[in-house]
């Protein structure tokens, strides 16, 4: 008898831990910001998020589709339930955190701005070339005003409900004019068609665009921003009542950074290591 | 549903009214004299004008107004060198310009059909009428044809100035901060869609809801013999009919 219990408990905990392996994840990308995800001439999404999705899937053990929304309501719709994960190069910020959940990080790029090659900004630099905004040094600071005073009265263009958008708002709200668009796209032909005078976006973005044909007439210009309201580095979105999927997700990315294919498909996508070790 | 983060927005959406009031109104005041055109255009004698105006209708009713204001500013965009060697870049450059084209002629698309449809149910009896006293060609449509073609297509304007205060939204698209502009501002700032698109969807209601009201207004100050009081009118008609009963009894 007692065996008859144990041999049907083993066959509970057996099928339960294959509940375990099928367990199926619904996962949102916007499709529209290379190369982290976007979409190759035949309509597939594709880029460095959906070969990680893969990856960490396969570490997950789990069933995984991947879905398409517009960045604009990519959280109502996560906190809607329509999906369980976002995978679209979203930084881990604390207003953010305040809404969502997020694993830990697995990339970090830069924010930049590009300006076109005939502006008069094209050769700007600052004293300082990178910027921590987590904690700003004097020469930071210093290197921060330069930037407010070249671009006084400038338009500049960003990504709606990004952490650029935050940033410029909160670093050059008063002194520039700032024009927000629904995608980085459209943003790129007013940026090429002088509506914008500067744009500002992650270095991850803009760097296989300026080695592009697209890019050709723009050029990076600035610092390279990090840190304060660009948040700790880009990781998974999942609703504050999935902590399972949280722990789940941030295991799978530890492990995927450890043995190097974070790295490996960084470089593949990105062109340089943008994986984050800590 | 976060009642605070409704208070604290009221303002800021009610700051953007004047911007979709004055994309509506512009849009709309410019649409009507080029729809004026386009109708009379499109009833001419001449074959060819008739089927460009046609054309020009066809174009602007048969594609979506977000296609439009997308291949006017970012189209213009792509041909910046053309517009700057004719000088136009200027203007294309300026987000509000591409905005007011775009609408100005959707609207103009369709209120040409609407005033075409009500210059042609202008009775004939009136037209002739007009002639037999001669009238010259432009007196009639000044003192006769437009004003009878104006009271038949009002309620079918209304709907559609209604229909313009809603697709001035889609100019945030382009960048433009009207109600939807800064709803969708806000809403990208607190991710609570809900409560912000209730009280844009309000302010729209309520801006609509004025417009209804002028426009009846308008009716009944053109046409007032079709709001009389209904009762009388229709035992005025049994009576009259009745009469004309009789009187066709007597003639048998």
């Amino acid at each position: 008898m007692k065996k008859l219990v144990i041999l049907a408990a083993a066959a509970v905990f057996a099928l339960a831990g294959q509940a375990v392996a099928q367990e199926k994840v619904r996962i949102a990308t916007e499709g529209a910001y290379a190369p982290w995800n976007y979409k190759d001439s035949a309509g597939n999404l594709v880029g460095f998020e959906l070969d990680l999705a893969k990856d960490l899937c396969k570490r997950m053990s789990a069933e995984c589709t991947v879905v398409e929304q517009a960045w604009d309501g990519i959280i109502p719709a996560l906190q809607a339930g329509k999906y369980d994960a976002i995978m679209a190069g979203m930084s881990i910020t604390a207003k953010r955190k305040k809404v969502i959940s997020f694993s830990r990080a697995y990339a970090a790029t830069p924010a930049k701005f590009v300006v076109l090659k005939s502006s008069p900004n094209a050769s700007f630099k600052t004293m300082e070339s990178d910027i921590d905004l987590a904690e700003v040094s004097d020469a930071e600071k210093a290197s921060v005003s330069e930037l407010v005073a070249k671009f006084k009265g400038k338009k500049i263009g960003v990504q709606v409900a990004t952490t650029h958008e935050n940033f410029l708002n909160e670093y050059l709200g008063k002194d520039v004019t700032i024009l927000t668009y629904k995608t980085q796209e459209q943003l790129d032909l007013d940026l090429q068609a002088g509506r914008v005078d500067a744009a500002l976006a992650s270095m991850s973005y803009w760097a296989p665009l300026l080695k592009g044909d697209k890019g050709k007439d723009m050029v990076a210009v600035g610092p390279n921003l990090t840190g304060g309201p660009f948040g700790a580095g880009v990781g998974v979105g999942i609703r504050q009542a999935d902590g399972k999927l949280v722990d789940m997700f941030s295991k799978a990315i530890n492990e995927s950074i450890a043995d190097g294919t974070v790295k490996k498909l960084a470089i593949m996508h990105f062109g340089f290591d943008a994986s984050v070790k800590k | 549903m976060d009642f605070e983060l409704m208070i604290e927005s009221w303002p800021k959406l009610f700051a953007a009214i004047p911007v979709t009031l004055s994309l509506a109104a512009s849009s709309i005041s410019i649409g009507f004299i080029v729809a004026i055109g386009v109708s009379l255009l499109r009833l001419s004698k001449n074959r060819l004008l008739s089927n460009v105006a046609y054309f020009f209708v066809y174009l602007f009713r048969s594609t979506p107004l977000l296609v439009q204001i997308f291949l006017i500013y970012y189209g213009s965009g792509q041909f910046k060198d053309f517009f700057e060697s004719i000088g136009l870049w200027v203007f294309f450059r300026e987000a509000w310009f591409c905005a007011i084209l775009s609408l100005t002629l959707n609207t103009g698309a369709y209120t040409s059909e609407i005033i075409r449809g009500g210059i042609q149910s202008v009775p004939f009896g009136q037209i002739e009428a007009a002639k037999a006293v001669g009238m010259s060609k432009g007196l009639l449509f000044r003192r006769i044809t437009f004003p009878i073609a104006i009271r038949q297509a009002l309620p079918a304007y209304g709907n559609e100035i209604i229909l313009m205060v809603k697709s001035t939204s889609l100019a945030s698209t382009i960048t433009i901060l009207d109600i939807t502009g800064i709803a969708q501002k806000i809403i990208s700032a607190t991710w609570s869609p809900v409560e912000i698109f209730i009280i844009a969807g309000a302010i729209y209601l309520t801006i609509n809801f004025l417009i209804t009201r002028i426009v009846q207004w308008l009716e009944i100050w053109l046409s007032p013999q079709l709001f009389r009081d209904r009762k009388s009118w229709w035992k005025s008609l049994r009576e009259n009919g009745q009469q004309a009963a009789e009187v066709q009894q007597e003639f048998r």
